[in-house]
């Protein structure tokens, strides 16, 4: 097992079942005002990159739906609901 | 007409799946109210049951649930970045019944025929279905709103088991917004070993299980927390468990936190040649950072991770309170239906219960270990290092006198470990009070 093993390819061992839009969502004037951008770092998928702007982008479709970025983003810029009944991760051996 | 019930569950993890459990058992009708397509497939755990709750319940229950392993053998590790320092424990008695009420389990399983055991009964199981709002009348809390057509469902009492992100909790105004000091961040890895070959490396054969801590720098990268391995049938439960806030203090990635555990040299023999089967990540309630304060209104009980019943340290025990706590709720709302009141002052019974339990005093005895531990991060980060460090040291073949070096050690904890010596102080004060 490669130490270099990649995110991406972790998360291609997961089972998603992926809704038509986004369960969170975050405010681009807020994420502009946050220095930290803690979600980047914190976030166990990956799923958060910075925009050039100062905004940030999230790639909902990975989402394990721990709630890590509800408590890591302290400017509180998320729209965050846990996706649809049926829809979001569906973890096997959990 | 619109349907009421006699309580609904939100929630089909142990805590929620526990009160439902037993209402039924006792003629209520109930629903039980699921997320997931069906239990288990949100949920996360490090994969150790504590089962003495659930044994008491369901006797005998390991005879026809979905269990991996029993925990026969636990072992303990002071990782620094090269070296380990571990020892361990494994008994005879751990592996007759009820096996030191420990087993792996996969809790996608698990939780479903725990769940099925509602169903059986008489609960109403009902899944793929997101509660996002209680409903309030005056001070009371009369139903919930589900995300799905005619969601406005009714009861006499709400009980609240969404998990240690609890919106329900919340909005109840039960507690504010969760902070980075008051959950850790678990990631763990499923890592597919064949049986035999884990079997030969683990040293453990028939349904006996190893469960394996790891703390130091090479277990969480100095982060305040600690990282586990545990025997499943035929694969592993590899996880890292930290603090969220020291996250942000010590600036890492969360993702890398798992590959550099992986990469020390004892972890990398130990998970050889094993397969990633499913990467998981959940937060985790740091229970001791909060106040067991405010679990019940006027119609409504808050229970399990929601309830923030977790003893992180040491045991990382929360199954087992949270079915513990949802076997409280149900006696309560049993007492209270009787009565035919379902007002906080009524239904505080839960809390008192609780706090009396071992699930309260664990909680309130630990929350000062948790300060004691939270106050000191070398033990964290230097200590395992200094510790395999003086291993080395002790057991190292030179051609110089074993007393010279023995003094030098000496000396070394002095001045490098200060707070070992009133560290130790404060558990033996901890232990007599």
């Amino acid at each position: 097992m490669s130490v270099e093993f990649s995110i991406e390819a972790k998360l291609g061992q997961d089972t998603f079942k992926v809704d038509k839009g986004p369960h969170i969502v975050p405010d681009p004037a807020v994420c502009r005002t946050c220095g930290p951008k803690w979600c980047i770092k914190t976030c166990p998928a990956h799923l958060y990159a910075a925009n050039g702007d100062g905004s940030v982008t999230l790639n909902f479709e990975g989402c394990l739906e721990c709630g890590t970025c509800l408590v890591a983003c302290l400017p509180r810029s998320l729209d965050w609901h846990y996706p649809r009944g049926g829809f979001g991760v569906q973890l096997r051996y959990g | 007409m619109e349907e009421k019930f006699d309580a609904i569950v939100v929630g089909a993890g142990p805590a929620g799946t526990t009160a439902a459990y037993l209402l039924a058992k006792a003629g209520l009708n109930i629903i039980l109210l699921e997320r997931g397509d069906y239990p288990g497939t949100k949920n996360v755990f490090g994969g150790v049951l504590y089962s003495s709750v659930l044994n008491r319940l369901i006797p005998n229950f390991w005879e026809e649930a979905p269990v991996e392993r029993h925990v026969s053998a636990r072992q303990w590790y002071l990782l620094s970045p090269t070296d380990a320092l571990s020892f361990g424990f494994q008994s005879q008695e751990f592996d007759s019944p009820p096996f030191n009420n420990s087993f792996t389990v996969l809790r996608s399983q698990f939780d479903r025929w725990y769940a099925a055991k509602a169903e059986e009964a008489g609960a109403f199981l009902i899944t793929s279905t997101v509660v996002d709002d209680l409903l309030i009348e005056g001070e009371r809390v009369v139903g919930v709103r589900a995300r799905r057509d005619e969601g406005e469902l009714y009861a006499d009492v709400v009980i609240a088991a969404d998990g240690v992100n609890s919106l329900l909790a919340q909005k109840a105004g039960f507690r504010e917004e969760l902070k980075p000091e008051a959950v850790a961040l678990g990631i763990k890895e499923v890592i597919a070993l064949p049986t035999a070959v884990l079997e030969e490396r683990f040293h453990i054969s028939g349904d006996r299980g190893l469960a394996m801590e790891f703390f130091g720098e090479g277990a969480t990268k100095g982060l305040e927390g600690s990282a586990f391995l545990y025997t499943n049938k035929d694969s592993l439960s590899l996880g890292v468990t930290v603090v969220l806030k020291s996250l942000f203090e010590k600036k890492e990635k969360s993702v890398e936190l798992v590959e550099h555990f992986k990469s020390h040299p004892v972890v990398k023999e130990l998970i050889k040649g094993g397969e990633l089967r499913e990467y998981q990540a959940h937060l985790i309630p740091y229970g001791n950072r909060t106040l067991l304060t405010g679990l019940c209104r006027d119609g409504l009980l808050v229970v399990g991770d929601a309830a923030g019943l977790v003893n992180p340290t040491l045991y990382y025990e929360g199954t087992n309170m949270a079915m513990a706590s949802g076997a409280m709720a149900a006696e309560a709302i049993l007492a209270a239906r009787e009565e035919g009141d379902f007002s906080q002052r009524s239904l505080s019974r839960y809390q008192q219960r609780l706090e009396q339990s071992f699930v309260g005093q664990d909680l309130t005895q630990y929350r000062g270990l948790g300060r004691l531990m939270e106050e000191r991060p070398q033990l964290y980060t230097s200590y395992a290092t200094l510790l395999c460090r003086l291993a080395a040291e002790f057991l190292a073949v030179r051609e110089e006198p074993r007393g010279m070096r023995e003094r030098a050690m000496a000396g070394r904890v002095q001045k490098e470990m200060p707070d070992l010596w009133e560290a130790w102080q404060t558990v033996r004060r901890w232990y007599e009070t």
